[in-house]
């Protein structure tokens, strides 16, 4: 059988090959040593026609202007009350959702039939009107870059994902300051003729990649008085060649995650970098901000993918002359431009590690009676350097809340088989509901080695009292990480704010830190007058041998107060307050931003504060990248 | 007296101390009295002591078994990291060092048995409805700590005046359903066989008076209590004074108890601890006249369960009431909202024993004295406390008539500087009932009041005359005592401006300084003590501000007066133990010869009539003054390598020593002055 199974395999896999070289021979007659090239379009006119991504220049032709996502998908309550999830785009997609409405009404004292609809469309009036450099726009034209300073783009461009940025949207608010243009460049190129032309004129760049940032990254200074340019990287989004020699992919820094990974696959590739918010959220950004994705045990985070960073500064492009998988030449320069958050320059082209699509993927699961036992399994693994492509703990709160998410059991088995379930981890297996959690796993590889590592990581989860609860509760715990954002749009809809946060901290804090912040949260609220109870949960999304990721769900019925978002921030800030003094860190990838720059001095010393500034001192004398993150 | 109208320093009042005082003393706001003895006395016993007790615990935790607590201690990783260390350090195997750890573990740890406390309920029901009136607690204050209890860990900080304490406070915890304390008790009790294993089984764990540089006794014991704080298993209780107060005064708070209580909230391990004060007053304390002899140098009688059967005798003396009151929990995380930051601890780990940093070590200090002087506040004052107040001041005597009237004019100033009194019935007959109960003290010869002076059968020398006329002042001194704190501020403003000089605040400051070991005073708050006692002598009339001066009213006599002679016996004892230092001591003189000799010094002094002030024969008195005296460094230690044990060293004067006396001696403050 084995044998069998082995030289199948063998001959699946020479087959791949085999089809995925004939394919690029097909595309790219020219192709040589498996390298595929592309040239840089400077030429702008043509792009539309050339551009395969999922991002065109009107954002808001696809997506929603005041909320996540795109517009044909939403979730709602229909007429009887029961949620839905509208458009063909997600698995969830047309689905009713029958427990939704109850989980949702007694986990916030919410009611569906109080509304707090959005404003529909965008009201020009709150709109300040552009503040042109006309020498700036006058040199821009001659260059055939496209440009627009209409309304819709320009608001469109001014936030990021912050509860506050969207309920401001949604209250149609007057916008004190948003971009007064935007440019779509093309390709490096076009960069770096729009910075020299930025710096030659003094006008402001924001750079924008997904748009997806929660720091308030992507808001203009209101104090920033010369013309404010919003750089759209959407446009450069191509594979400009794959090298599978050295298993990289040299690609354009705008290219929005979920295009990458398609096009990758397209060739049997992946980069295997996913993070929550990778349908939107582009490789620029993910430098920019040290971002994350959740097989990163597997593949590393962004830091560990990039190989070569292409950025224009005002001073110049600042690239390295190899592709050295490490190098020892003083201090890495990658490391000034991850993370840097849009303050220094463009990253236009990143070189990074692929690997062939895994042959063999498995969503697993387990149940623990009590968070600790999780945490403590969790952290057995993280020892033992076993942990899955992904491996993740979520509180029971997370739990109930995945569940309310099942979509209408059709069939009559399918009911009965989840019931028997439910009987045997409750009543036979003694786990309390309201105690319970679960661990939701993700193996990756090829198919022996998956069921072997699927052994290794369950016995360990024995030990802790863990019991194995099936593939599908695993694989609906992720759905639940795509869809969140919609679903926080729908409790804005009936009067309920909700927000995440994240940090990482070492392994023998978890439990406190986790405690502490959600007793904060809960106190907090009490203290400013919030009248129902909030909903306070967190999961352990990653694990590091040291430590750990935690992310925190945070939502409240707002009903009753003057001003929620004020409230709800008071309540961040304690909360972020408690995490540090907890032990944990500012960020694990959300960033700075500058929702979370008064704490950068105690988080990196004075002295790493004037490290930064004199970096930016140096790089961009005249702040041209003014979009004051960080610092 | 021209010279009373003085300059004042810099300080003028405002309205910010108005703030303060009423935010540290609602006065107002006292709960009221339930007398728990009052069921106890119609409804039996043995049903009492039967019934269903179910407590509500911190979050629903399930009640941890003793056993398995000491397993939690010893598994963790906090006594292993010790263990190991003093293994490398002794060479001993770690197998040996643990079994120690272990052999510590059970000499310490409390066995809480719900039956022993059902037998103690029952007998303490007996003896209490024997020696006390009514035993009153507020209720409200048992409400607030329920609620504190299922919230978070709870630490409740009971005065200490008796023995009787902790029992009382496991007895109204019971009574009330409330969670059973475990309570840290001196190794002393373990002396008594019977009864120290009684105590274990009803929550007491005991500690070793002191165990200076033994890591692994700390380790073991720092962990077996925050694993009981953590885990939330029962309240955890100690006496902030660290022993029985014998003079009835509070003492200046000890902190290393209090530093392992508040430690796992700097560490993040729990969200918020809650410090209760609780204050226990005495009508009358069973241990009077032991107290009073002890300080005069008859040592403290061995912990034997022969003697307490032998105190039976007390069994059929009547003691008046006693009244509890649970403070406001006081929330650690507020207290330390913005004087400590936390995330100094995030660089270290957490199970590595690691001294306080001095933020944390000042932190915890101010909590301490804050907490005393919470309990001082609710400190519930009899008419006796006033009276015996008056009769110290009036040795030779008073008139029952104007001893009532003092009294009423007493009340009235205590009230005004919102003492808690308790005044069941009119004045009259509140002082004829005073002197019934406490006729041991205070005799009614006639119409005259006048101390009690215990007489000894056959021929008396004059030592043993002048030491039994000592312990009945001593004894009355523990009563004035208790109303100290409400009076002391303003005393030390009213001896102050008798002084000649013109600076009343830098007087002021001097005796606060140097009373700082006798009294409860917060560090650093001499400032904002000073503006109180200006306030509240305002208050009442006896002095008036014009800009920048104070200046004795027409009216204010009487006041001054009295605040004079309530602090004279404290700046006659600090004078003579000065004296003795200056004049008589003798090269090479120890801490543990100077007390006797400060006592047979003073005696002299008595004996000759060169001095009428009992109150220096008490070793508390002398012992506060060398602390203050060292402190103040009018007095060093001798550095010897050759004498290890801390009594031993030598003491010598310092120059500055004659710069203090001088102070203290100074016109103002000479005894002759007063009256």
């Amino acid at each position: 059988m084995a044998s069998n199974n082995n030289s199948s395999d063998r001959q699946r896999i020479a087959q791949q090959r085999l089809s995925r070289i004939a394919a690029h021979l097909h595309k790219h007659e020219d192709g040589n040593s498996g390298i595929i090239a592309k040239e840089c379009k400077i030429d702008a006119t043509g792009s539309t026609e050339e551009n395969k991504g999922t991002v065109p220049r009107k954002r808001q032709e696809i997506m929603k202007w005041n909320g996540w996502g795109y517009s044909d998908s939403k979730f709602l309550f229909n007429k009887k009350g029961q949620a839905e999830f509208t458009g063909k785009r997600y698995r969830l997609s047309g689905m009713t959702l029958p427990s939704l409405q109850d989980w949702f009404e007694n986990t916030f004292g919410a009611s569906v039939k109080h509304k707090s609809p959005a404003t529909p469309v965008l009201n020009a009036s709150v709109v300040p009107p552009p503040r042109l450099n006309e020498a700036f726009v006058e040199n821009l034209k001659a260059t055939g870059i496209p440009f627009s300073n209409e309304a819709e783009d320009r608001v469109f461009r001014a936030h990021g994902h912050c509860l506050h940025e969207i309920f401001a949207l949604r209250e149609g608010k007057k916008f004190e300051r948003v971009p007064d243009m935007v440019v779509w460049p093309n390709c490096h190129n076009d960069v770096v003729k729009i910075v020299e032309l930025a710096c030659k004129h003094n006008v402001c760049l924001i750079p924008y990649g997904g748009g997806t940032s929660v720091t308030s990254a992507l808001e203009c200074p209101p104090e920033e008085t010369r013309c404010i340019v919003s750089l759209d990287t959407s446009q450069m989004n191509r594979i400009l060649w794959l090298d599978e020699n050295n298993l990289v992919a040299h690609v354009e820094a705008g290219i929005i995650g979920q295009d990458l990974e398609r096009l990758l696959n397209e060739s049997g590739y992946c980069t295997g970098h996913e993070p929550d918010s990778m349908e939107f959220s582009s490789l620029g950004g993910w430098v920019a901000t040290r971002a994350s994705g959740m097989k990163k045990n597997v593949y590393g985070n962004i830091e560990d993918l990039v190989i070569h960073i292409k950025a224009v500064t005002p001073r110049g492009v600042i690239e390295k002359s190899c592709q050295g998988p490490r190098t020892s030449t003083g201090p890495d320069i990658h490391h000034f431009i991850l993370g840097s958050e849009g303050t220094l320059g463009v990253v236009t082209e990143v070189t990074m590690k692929i690997r062939p699509i895994p042959e063999y993927q498995k969503y697993g699961s387990v149940v623990f009676p009590k968070f600790e036992a999780g945490v403590a399994c969790l952290r057995e693994v993280a020892k033992q350097r076993c942990a899955p492509a992904s491996i993740r703990l979520m509180d029971n709160k997370q739990f109930h809340f995945g569940h309310a998410l099942k979509p209408q059991v059709s069939s009559i088995f399918t009911h009965f088989v989840e019931g028997l379930k439910k009987f045997y981890i409750t009543k036979l297996k003694g786990f309390d509901p309201h105690q319970l959690v679960v661990a939701t796993l993700l193996f990756e590889g090829d198919r022996e080695r998956v069921l072997q590592h699927e052994k290794q990581v369950y016995d360990i989860a024995a030990t802790f009292g863990g019991l194995a609860a099936g593939e599908d509760n695993g694989q609906r715990g992720y759905l639940l990480t795509f869809v969140i954002a919609y679903l926080r749009d729908l409790g804005m809809d009936y009067c309920v704010v909700a927000e995440s946060f994240e940090t990482s901290v070492p392994w023998d804090r978890v439990l406190d830190l986790c405690q502490n912040v959600k007793e904060r949260i809960i106190r907090e609220c009490k203290e400013r007058g919030v009248q129902f109870q909030p909903l306070t949960s967190c999961r352990v999304t990653q694990t590091y041998d040291s430590g750990a990721c935690i992310y925190f769900y945070f939502a409240f019925n707002y009903r009753g107060l003057a001003d929620p978002v004020h409230t709800y921030e008071q309540v961040e800030h304690a909360a972020r307050e408690e995490i540090l003094a907890n032990g944990g860190s500012l960020s694990h990838h959300h960033g700075v931003g500058k929702l979370r720059k008064e704490w950068m001095k105690d988080s990196i010393s004075n002295v790493g504060v004037g490290m930064l500034k004199s970096v930016k001192e140096y790089v961009d004398p005249e702040n041209i990248f003014g979009n004051r993150n960080l610092l | 007296h021209p010279h009373q109208a003085t300059q004042m320093s810099n300080y003028c009042l405002n309205i910010l101390v108005f703030v303060t005082l009423q935010q540290r003393d609602p006065m107002l706001k006292r709960d009221c009295f339930e007398d728990i003895l009052e069921e106890r006395r119609n409804s039996s016993d043995l049903k009492y002591a039967l019934r269903c007790y179910a407590p509500v615990l911190y979050k629903g935790v399930t009640p941890c078994k003793a056993n398995m607590l000491k397993n939690i201690v010893l598994q963790s990783d906090q006594l292993h990291y010790v263990i190991n260390q003093v293994s490398q350090e002794s060479g001993e195997a770690p197998d040996i060092i643990q079994e120690e750890a272990s052999v510590i573990l059970e000499e310490m740890a409390h066995r809480l048995q719900i039956s022993t406390v059902r037998c103690f309920a029952f007998a303490l029901s007996k003896a209490f409805k024997t020696l006390f009136q009514h035993v009153c607690v507020n209720e409200e204050g048992i409400q607030r700590l329920q609620q504190a209890i299922q919230e978070h860990p709870v630490v409740l900080l009971p005065s200490h005046r008796s023995y009787m304490d902790f029992l009382l406070m496991s007895y109204i915890l019971y009574t009330y359903d409330l969670a059973l304390p475990v309570i840290a008790a001196g190794m002393d009790f373990m002396g008594m066989k019977f009864v120290g294993e009684m105590l274990r089984m009803s929550g007491a764990f005991f500690i070793r008076r002191s165990f200076g540089g033994d890591k692994l006794y700390w380790a073991v014991f720092s962990e077996y209590v925050k694993t009981m704080l953590r885990n939330g298993f029962a309240p955890i209780e100690f006496f902030l004074e660290g022993t029985r107060s014998r003079t009835c005064k509070s003492l200046t708070p000890k902190l290393g108890l209090l530093n392992i209580v508040i430690e796992p909230f700097f560490k993040g391990e729990v969200f918020d601890v809650n410090l209760v004060p609780v204050s226990i007053s005495y009508e009358r304390i069973l241990e009077e006249s032991l107290y009073a002899r002890e300080l005069l140098g008859v040592p403290k009688p061995k912990e034997s369960t022969s003697g307490l059967l032998k105190a039976r005798r007390i069994l059929s003396e009547d003691y008046g009431s006693i009244h509890v009151y649970f403070g406001q929990p006081v929330s650690v995380r507020s207290l330390a909202q913005g004087k400590v930051n936390r995330s100094t601890y995030n660089l270290f780990p957490r199970h590595i024993p690691r001294k306080p940093m001095e933020e944390t070590q000042s932190f915890v200090n101010d909590t301490a004295y804050r907490i005393v002087r919470l309990q001082e506040d609710n400190m519930v004052l009899k008419p006796w406390v006033l009276m015996a107040s008056l009769l110290l001041q009036n040795l030779e005597g008073l008139e029952l008539s104007v001893l009532t009237e003092q009294t009423v004019w007493l009340r009235g100033l205590a009230l005004s500087y919102a003492a808690f009194l308790d005044w069941p019935a009119p004045t009259a007959k509140v002082v004829s009932s005073s002197l019934a109960l406490h006729r041991g003290l205070a005799c009614v010869s006639g119409d005259r009041v006048s101390l009690v002076v215990g007489e000894p059968l056959g021929p008396v020398t004059p030592e043993e005359a002048l030491f039994n006329r000592a312990v009945s002042v001593l004894s009355c001194a523990s009563y004035r005592n208790q109303v100290l704190h409400v009076f002391l501020r303003p005393a030390m403003l009213a001896v102050a401006m008798l002084h000649l000089s013109d600076e009343v605040y830098n007087c002021f400051s001097f005796l606060w300084d140097m009373f700082s070991n006798d009294f409860i005073l917060c560090p650093g708050d001499t400032v904002q003590d000073f503006e109180e006692a200006c306030y509240l002598l305002v208050k009442t009339g006896a002095v008036q501000m014009p800009q920048q001066d104070i200046v004795m009213t027409d009216i204010g006599q009487p006041t001054l007066s009295f605040f004079n002679g309530l602090l004279e016996p404290f700046l006659q004892g600090y004078q003579v133990v000065c004296r003795y230092l200056c004049e008589e001591a003798s090269e090479g003189l120890t801490e543990k010869q100077y007390i006797p000799a400060v006592r047979s010094f003073a005696v002299k002094l008595i004996l000759a009539g060169n001095l009428r002030c009992y109150e220096v024969l008490s070793s508390d008195m002398q012992k506060n003054a060398l602390a203050a005296l060292l402190r103040m460094d009018a007095v060093r230690k001798v550095k010897n390598r050759m004498i290890s044990h801390i009594n031993q060293t030598p003491i010598s004067p310092s120059l500055s020593l004659v710069a203090v006396a001088e102070d203290l001696y100074r016109d103002g403050l000479t005894p002759s002055y007063i009256r």
